[in-house]
C-alpha cells in the first residue's frame, strides 16, 4: 500500500509519509513530530499513533523502540467539557 | 553528529528569539554561528505560548517591535526564504475594557498605536459584538479593536527561522545542554556543552526562562525571575471566534486557532517566582469559569489539554536586549514578560546591530543599563 495512502494519526490526518518525511528530516523524538504535524494533538492525545510513530522512529533511526521516549500525557487525559469542570459552581465574574 | 569545536558567535536558546538572533546574524555575513539548544528546538516559553501575534501595546517601543514583527509574519517565506507555512490569520485581537479607567488606557494606547500606523481603534458594545457574536457584553464598557492583529504557530515560526539560519550555514544542536561557560581574566573563552567545548569569544544568553541562570556562568545577575503561567487548548470545531479576546482587568486571553481548536489562559495571582511547568487543577477550574461566562458556546466543548510554561518578568516588562558591560562580549535577550513570540523577529534584527556594531535599525532603548539610568517605562497591557 502507499504510504501517502496510509493515516497514522485518525486525529488530525496524518500520513505514514509526513512522518517518515519528519524523521528523515532529523525530528527523531515524538515530541517534535508533534509540534511539526500536531500528531497526537487530537481527541485521543496520542493513545492510538503515539506506538506506531515510535515503531516508525526506531526503523528509521536505528534506535531500539524501547529507548524511544513516548509523548508527555497532559491532563486533563481525556477530553472534558467546560460544563463538566464547572458543573455545580455558581459562575460570577 | 559532533559539535563543531570552534564558533565565532555562541547562541544559547532554541526558542523563536535564539533562531532569530542565529539567523539575523547569519544574513549580516557572520560566519561559524553555534546555536545550542539542552532539549528540542521551541521546547520552552516559545513553544508553551498563546500564539498570539499583536500590535496593540501600551508603550512605544513594544508596539514598534510588534509592528516590524508583524511585516514578517505577513511575508514570512519570501524575508527568510523558506518553504514554511506559518499559519498566519489575521483576524484581529479584540481587547475589552470594563470600566471607565480601562477605556482610558485602551485610548491612550491607541493613540501610541495610531501615530506608528497601526490601524487600531476603539470600538463600542455593540461593535464588539459584531465583530465576536457569541461574546457576553454583559458589563463591557468598551474596547480596543486591530484587525491586523492575530494568530501564528509558534513551533512554525521557529522551525523556519532555523531552517533559514541553516541555510546561511549556521551549526543548531538539539539536545545540547550547557554547562559552564568558560572565561579567562574577564573574557568568554568557551562554552562547555555535555557534548563537548565549543571555543569561543562570544556568547548570547537566549535561554527565555533560564536566561538568568546562564548569566550566573559568568557571574552576571539579571534583573529577571521566572513564573509560570498555565493554559489550556480545546477540541477542533467549527469557526465561531475571528479574533483573539483579551481583558486585563477580568484577566484572560482566548483565541481560535486555524485548526479549530481554542487556546486560552490567564495571568496567576501570588504565583511565587520559579521554574515549575506543571498543571493544576485550580487553573482549570477557574480558567473554565472566566471563559464560559465570556464566551458561552464554549460550555459543550471539550478540553483537551493544559500545560504551562515560563514567562520571564523584567521591572518594566519590556525586554532586555543588551551587551553586558562587566562580560565582554556577552550578550543577553531576556525578560520578554510573555511577549517574546510576537516580537521576536524584530528582536533578531536588533541583536545582530548590537554584536555586529551597527546603527539600531529601531529607535528603542532595551539595554540593561536603563534601569540605572531610571528611564523606565513600564508596559501597562500585559497578560
Amino acid at each position: 500500500m502507499n504510504e501517502d495512502n496510509i493515516i497514522i494519526c485518525r486525529c488530525e490526518d496524518v500520513t505514514l509519509k509526513d512522518i517518515r518525511n519528519l524523521i528523515q528530516q532529523g525530528f527523531t523524538t515524538i515530541e517534535e513530530i508533534k509540534r511539526l504535524s500536531r500528531i497526537g494533538m487530537g481527541p485521543c492525545q496520542g493513545k492510538t499513533c503515539g506506538l506506531l510513530i515510535a515503531k516508525e522512529i526506531a526503523e528509521i533511526t536505528g534506535i531500539s523502540i524501547e529507548k524511544i521516549e513516548l509523548q508527555n500525557i497532559r491532563p486533563p487525559y481525556g477530553g472534558v467539557t467546560f460544563e463538566e469542570i464547572i458543573a455545580g459552581d455558581e459562575v460570577e465574574k | 553528529m559532533k559539535l563543531k569545536n570552534k564558533a565565532s558567535v555562541v547562541v544559547i536558546g532554541g526558542g523563536v528569539v535564539g533562531n532569530s538572533v542565529a539567523y539575523n546574524l547569519a544574513k549580516r555575513g557572520v560566519k561559524d554561528i553555534v546555536l545550542v539548544e539542552r532539549s528540542f528546538l521551541a521546547s520552552g516559553a516559545t513553544g508553551r505560548c498563546g500564539a498570539g501575534v499583536r500590535q496593540q501595546w501600551g508603550t512605544r517601543q513594544n508596539c514598534l517591535l510588534a509592528r516590524e514583527s508583524m511585516r514578517v509574519f505577513e511575508n514570512f517565506k519570501d524575508t527568510l526564504n523558506v518553504d514554511v507555512d506559518i499559519e498566519l490569520k489575521q483576524k484581529g485581537y479584540l481587547l475589552l475594557a470594563y470600566s471607565d479607567n480601562e477605556l482610558g488606557l485602551f485610548k491612550r494606547n491607541i493613540e501610541v498605536q495610531n501615530s506608528l500606523d497601526i490601524p487600531s481603534k476603539l470600538v463600542t458594545p455593540q461593535e464588539a459584538k459584531d465583530i465576536v457574536p457569541d461574546l457576553n457584553i454583559d458589563k463591557l464598557v468598551g474596547g480596543a479593536f486591530c484587525p491586523t492583529d492575530g494568530h501564528a504557530n509558534p513551533f512554525k515560526v521557529t522551525y523556519g527561522y532555523s531552517k533559514a539560519a541553516v541555510n546561511l550555514g549556521v551549526e543548531i544542536n538539539k539536545f545540547t545542554e550547557v554547562k559552564k561557560i568558560k572565561t579567562e581574566k574577564g573574557k568568554i573563552i568557551g562554552v562547555q556543552t555535555n557534548r563537548g567545548f565549543i571555543e569561543t569569544s562570544k556568547v548570547v544568553d537566549a535561554a527565555g526562562g533560564w536566561s538568568q541562570q546562564i548569566a550566573k556562568m559568568v557571574n552576571v545577575e539579571l534583573p529577571v525571575y521566572s513564573e509560570r503561567h498555565e493554559i489550556l487548548v480545546t477540541e477542533s470545531v467549527k469557526p465561531i471566534l475571528d479574533p483573539m479576546l483579551m481583558s486585563f482587568s477580568y484577566n484572560i486571553y482566548c483565541q481560535q486557532t486555524p485548526d479549530g481548536s481554542f487556546i486560552m489562559g490567564y495571568g496567576p495571582e501570588n504565583e511565587p517566582p520559579g521554574f515549575n511547568t506543571h498543571s493544576s487543577w485550580q487553573f482549570l477550574e477557574t480558567m473554565s469559569k472566566k471563559a464560559t461566562w465570556l464566551l458561552p458556546p464554549l460550555n459543550k466543548i471539550r478540553i483537551l489539554r493544559q500545560w504551562a510554561g515560563l514567562y520571564n518578568i523584567s521591572p518594566d516588562k519590556q525586554p532586555i536586549v543588551s551587551k553586558i558591560k562587566d562580560v565582554e562580549n556577552f550578550y543577553v535577550a531576556c525578560g520578554f514578560s510573555g511577549h517574546g513570540f510576537m516580537i521576536a523577529p524584530a528582536i533578531g534584527v536588533l541583536m545582530a546591530d548590537i554584536i555586529t556594531e551597527s546603527e539600531f535599525t529601531y529607535d528603542v532603548i532595551l539595554d540593561i543599563e536603563r534601569y540605572k539610568r531610571g528611564e523606565v517605562i513600564s508596559e501597562p497591557s500585559v497578560v
